[in-house]
């Protein structure tokens, strides 16, 4: 084999160049291999819908092992199914998918956010699923052509360094983070996934302008930024700043391993505020999927009341599920006044970045 | 020899061809073709990435040109430089006088000392950065203790003084590693004579051993350099706008493949000038590259006198920051964890494939590395020049840019390849080729062609003599370079993550996995088995080194 690869990645190397000194774009120098994979990588096994679902099925998870694992293995020894996951960053495997085109193994992606799974579908890489399946969740909490649907959910909270602020001392709405008064006491996350949707819904909701207004303000207060809500909360932690604007669960996670004198607690922003938005992590099907029926087997597994409960109990997330509680200490979702937002509004990602961009804050 | 009158001049004047090594090569003067085409096609594979790029860069659509091109951008750009210059400089500082006091002189628990300060390469970036976030952060560990003294918060550590500090922390063991071998293998003959001839102890240093010294402190002082360009790890827990962290946001943030290999192919062409500028450093000092090392015997000790308290603490204290400190905040998430109840997991499975793929790859490289080194040393051309730093281009890209590139190649190209452990072997070995390349070549020039002629009067052919002669002596180079690259290739996560087999969990992907999601607890066990992992190899490739050929 050492012998044979590199010069067939040599003829590769000749045939990708040849195709980019040639003006050729990405579009065309990504046909050309098509052939190849049919005649050699993933002969699709041709599924029949009655029949129970069998073989082997690929996920790649956006959300870690340490979340989603346990989950896996209960859906593997109730199936029978061989379950192959993937796991790394919900960007890097959507980044992933589109590299991979039509050769992708994946059967199944299961996304840390809605964004991922709109930057997937607007490729036209996600199929339609039932709307058995849809309908076991609110039409808030899933894509309205039906290709991804929401499995658990997260709110954006802000947290605050409890040493130094109570809730009285916390504004009722996220746009009183732009008074002076905050000048370098605020920590963001503004490449993170749910700090966009947060900044698409407050496009939608307001406007560009008085987004790009708000993160402006925000912008002048000197924010310190972090690479994601984790990063955020250890900063509070560690005193580098007093607030942040994070996703409920993060805390809820620190407060078990590291007991209730962990400084930190949520705010739920009231009144409907953009800054109580709730969003989702979901999953959806590939339109190149190996075993489409184990795919929506498994889809349909993490909507079961059991699935749901787990993420309740162990992922401190809000079960989609109608009927599902969540964790006690958690305001209800139902009660979170969320701005009344579709969440598949929230797919110009692309915008979003341009407006944060504009903005000065990346 | 190198006469001692002309090291003791201390800067190059005219550089004598060949080092006075006797007469040039029987041999032809042109490379052999078989070399030759070896080394085009590890250049060929080295180059992949930036082919990908360019495919990616030509689907960008021009309005959005614009986010590109813009003055943030420039910016970007010279924080990127300036981060490089101060890690590099930083490095140096802390890289030669470590391998000095290690191996010349009498400074107590030498030996104990060497393996201290080189483990630190085995610790990822991120967790150097996230135990000093912890410990010197404003409300961190440091300001718990400095509270009873009315101290409320200490400064940020954030921006460009923290990032520095974290990846010259990561880095300098490439500077100390590289300086240490060649304090070993150059003859102290010169060192000796210029102190017989009167001149002082630091003079001799100034004078004599440092100009010895430059190639192989060039050679890790890049890649230093070039692991600060690609980091992305400690500059986005220490907020600092680097390339590599722009990069990402353009994947993270808009999921634009074109975008972000516009800014990759940007980086690229940093990363070629850096060493563009490192070649400029070695072959003006290449008057001195490589004496051959004519005797046997070891280097006289220096004694250090009441200089040991100085160096005592200059070495406790790297210590202390580059290791202790992060493998003390490692302890603390594991106490904490389990005092909380936490369920930790063991993890067999992580440390054994992370061996296997460090394994198979530093030998992948040491394999690759060896007609590249060849061609640079023997047959020293332009075109050599060019295959060699070729091998450079994608060693500064992070991670996630070299993995999409391998996904998008493989599976439109190779598609049996894809998801295969000698897939991910092959990208390593590729990819690290570089850690490797600096000690062959040095070694090489070292050896000289003359024993291999010797052989081939004998009646060997070429390539039996280089096997028989020249191979065996290459030796303690090849394993230092393999050693790096397996330190590096065990800690590496993006390229595990996404070009790994399915399920193929290293170290890296479960301290990843877990702290990734805030479990510290269950991150600590892989990452201290991970650290133990590395000062054990880092232990025998000192063992390796200081052994008389």
């Amino acid at each position: 084999m050492r012998s044979s690869f590199p010069r067939a990645l040599g003829g590769a190397l000749a045939a990708v160049l040849l195709a980019a000194a040639c003006g050729g774009s990405a579009s065309s120098a990504l046909p050309s291999s098509e052939p190849l994979q049919t005649s050699s990588a993933m002969p699709s096994t041709p599924t029949s819908p009655s029949a129970s679902p069998s073989g082997s099925v690929t996920i790649y998870s956006g959300r870690s092992e340490s979340l989603v694992g346990p989950l896996v293995d209960r859906f593997r020894a109730a199936t029978g199914l061989d379950v192959k996951v993937k796991y790394a960053g919900t960007s890097e495997l959507s980044a992933t998918i589109l590299e991979e085109g039509d050769a992708s193994p994946a059967d199944v992606f299961f996304a840390q956010d809605a964004g991922a799974l709109g930057a997937l579908a607007a490729e036209g890489r996600l199929a339609g699923l039932p709307n058995a399946t849809l309908d076991r969740v609110d039409r808030r909490f899933r894509s309205p052509d039906g290709v991804w649907v929401g499995v658990s959910g997260r709110a954006r909270v802000v947290a605050y360094d409890t040493r130094v602020l109570t809730e009285a001392d916390l504004p009722t709405s996220i746009l009183g983070y732009t008074d002076p008064i905050w000048k370098g006491r605020i920590g963001w996350a503004p490449t993170n996934g749910s700090f966009q949707a947060f900044v698409t819904a407050f496009r939608v909701l307001r406007g560009d302008e008085a987004a790009k207004a708000w993160l402006e303000g925000i912008q002048a207060n000197e924010p310190k930024v972090y690479d994601g809500n984790d990063a955020i909360l250890a900063a509070i932690a560690a005193g580098e700043v007093e607030v942040g604007f994070v996703n409920h669960y993060y805390l809820m996670r620190q407060l078990a391993e590291q007991g209730d004198t962990f400084p930190v607690r949520n705010q739920f922003l009231p009144n409907g505020d953009i800054g109580a938005l709730v969003n989702v992590a979901g999953a959806g099907i590939l339109t190149t999927a190996p075993n489409p029926s184990a795919a929506q087997a498994f889809i349909d597994y993490l909507l079961t009341a059991e699935s749901q409960e787990y993420f309740a109990g162990e992922t401190y997330e809000y079960p989609l599920v109608v009927g599902v509680p969540a964790d006690p200490r958690l305001v209800p979702l139902a009660e979170i006044a969320a701005p009344d937002i579709d969440l598949s509004d929230l797919a110009d990602l692309a915008g979003t970045l341009r407006l944060i961009q504009e903005a000065g804050v990346l | 020899m190198l006469g001692v009158e002309s090291l003791r001049r201390g800067r190059p004047g005219r550089p004598p061809r060949d080092g006075g090594r006797g007469a040039p090569a029987v041999t032809a003067p042109g490379a052999p073709l078989p070399l030759l085409v070896a080394c085009l096609l590890i250049a060929g594979l080295a180059l992949l990435p930036v082919a990908y790029l360019m495919v990616r860069a030509v689907g960008a659509d021009v309005a959005a040109l614009d986010l590109v091109l813009r003055p943030r951008t420039f910016q970007v750009a010279a924080s990127t430089v300036a981060l490089a210059l101060l890690v590099g400089g930083g490095t140096i500082v802390v890289g030669v006088p470590l391998a000095w006091l290690t191996t010349r002189t009498d400074l107590p628990g030498r030996r104990l000392w060497a393996v201290l300060v080189a483990v630190p390469l085995a610790i990822p970036s991120y967790v150097i950065g996230f135990a000093f976030i912890a410990a010197f952060g404003p409300r961190g560990a440091l300001q718990g203790m400095l509270a009873p003294l009315g101290v409320e918060r200490l400064p940020s550590i954030g921006g460009l003084f923290g990032a520095t500090l974290v990846l010259v922390l990561a880095a300098y063991p490439y500077v100390l590693l590289s300086t240490r071998a060649a304090l070993l293998q150059t003859d102290p003959a010169a060192e000796e004579a210029a102190r017989l001839l009167g001149d002082r102890r630091l003079t001799v240093f100034r004078r004599v051993t440092l100009p010895i010294l430059i190639p192989a402190i060039a050679a890790g002082g890049l890649l230093a350099v070039l692991y600060a360009l690609a980091d992305f790890g400690a500059v986005s827990l220490l907020q600092f706008d680097s390339f590599s962290r722009a990069i990402y946001v353009q994947y993270r943030a808009s999921f634009d493949r074109a975008l972000a290999a516009i800014l990759a192919l940007m980086l690229i062409a940093l990363t070629l000038l850096v060493t563009w500028g490192e070649g400029r450093l070695r072959r003006r000092a290449g008057a001195y590259a490589g004496p051959v090392r004519a005797s046997r015997r070891p280097a006289t000790v220096v004694p250090l006198g009441r200089w040991r308290w100085p160096a005592l603490a200059f070495c406790s204290t790297v210590v202390l920051l580059a290791l202790a400190i992060p493998t003390g905040t490692i302890a603390w998430w594991l106490v904490r964890g389990v005092s909380q109840g936490a369920i930790l997991r063991f993890a067999a499975d992580g440390a054994l494939n992370s061996f296997t793929v460090g394994a198979a790859a530093a030998i992948g490289s040491v394999v690759l590395v060896v007609p590249v080194a060849l061609l640079v040393a023997r047959y020293p051309s332009r075109l050599a020049t060019i295959i060699e730093r070729a091998t450079f281009t994608g060693y500064a890209l992070p991670g996630i840019v070299i993995a999409l590139a391998v996904v998008f190649i493989a599976t439109s190209s190779v598609p049996l390849l894809y998801q295969t452990l000698a897939l991910l072997v092959i990208a390593y070995a590729v990819r690290f080729l570089p850690q490797a390349v600096g000690s062959v070549r040095t070694a090489l020039v070292g050896v000289g062609p003359r024993l291999e002629e010797a052989g081939r009067t004998l009646g060997d052919g070429p390539v039996r003599a280089f096997l028989q002669l020249t191979l065996p002596l290459l030796r303690p180079a090849l394993v230092a370079g393999g050693a790096l690259v397996f330190l590096t290739t065990v800690k590496e996560l993006p390229m595990a993550l996404l070009l790994g087999p399915i399920g193929f969990d290293t170290l890296a992907t479960e301290i990843w996995g877990a702290a990734s999601e805030g479990f510290y607890a269950r991150a600590a066990a892989p990452a201290a088995i991970l650290v133990a992992l590395s000062a054990g190899t880092v232990a025998l490739l000192l063992r390796a080194e200081e052994r008389p050929r």
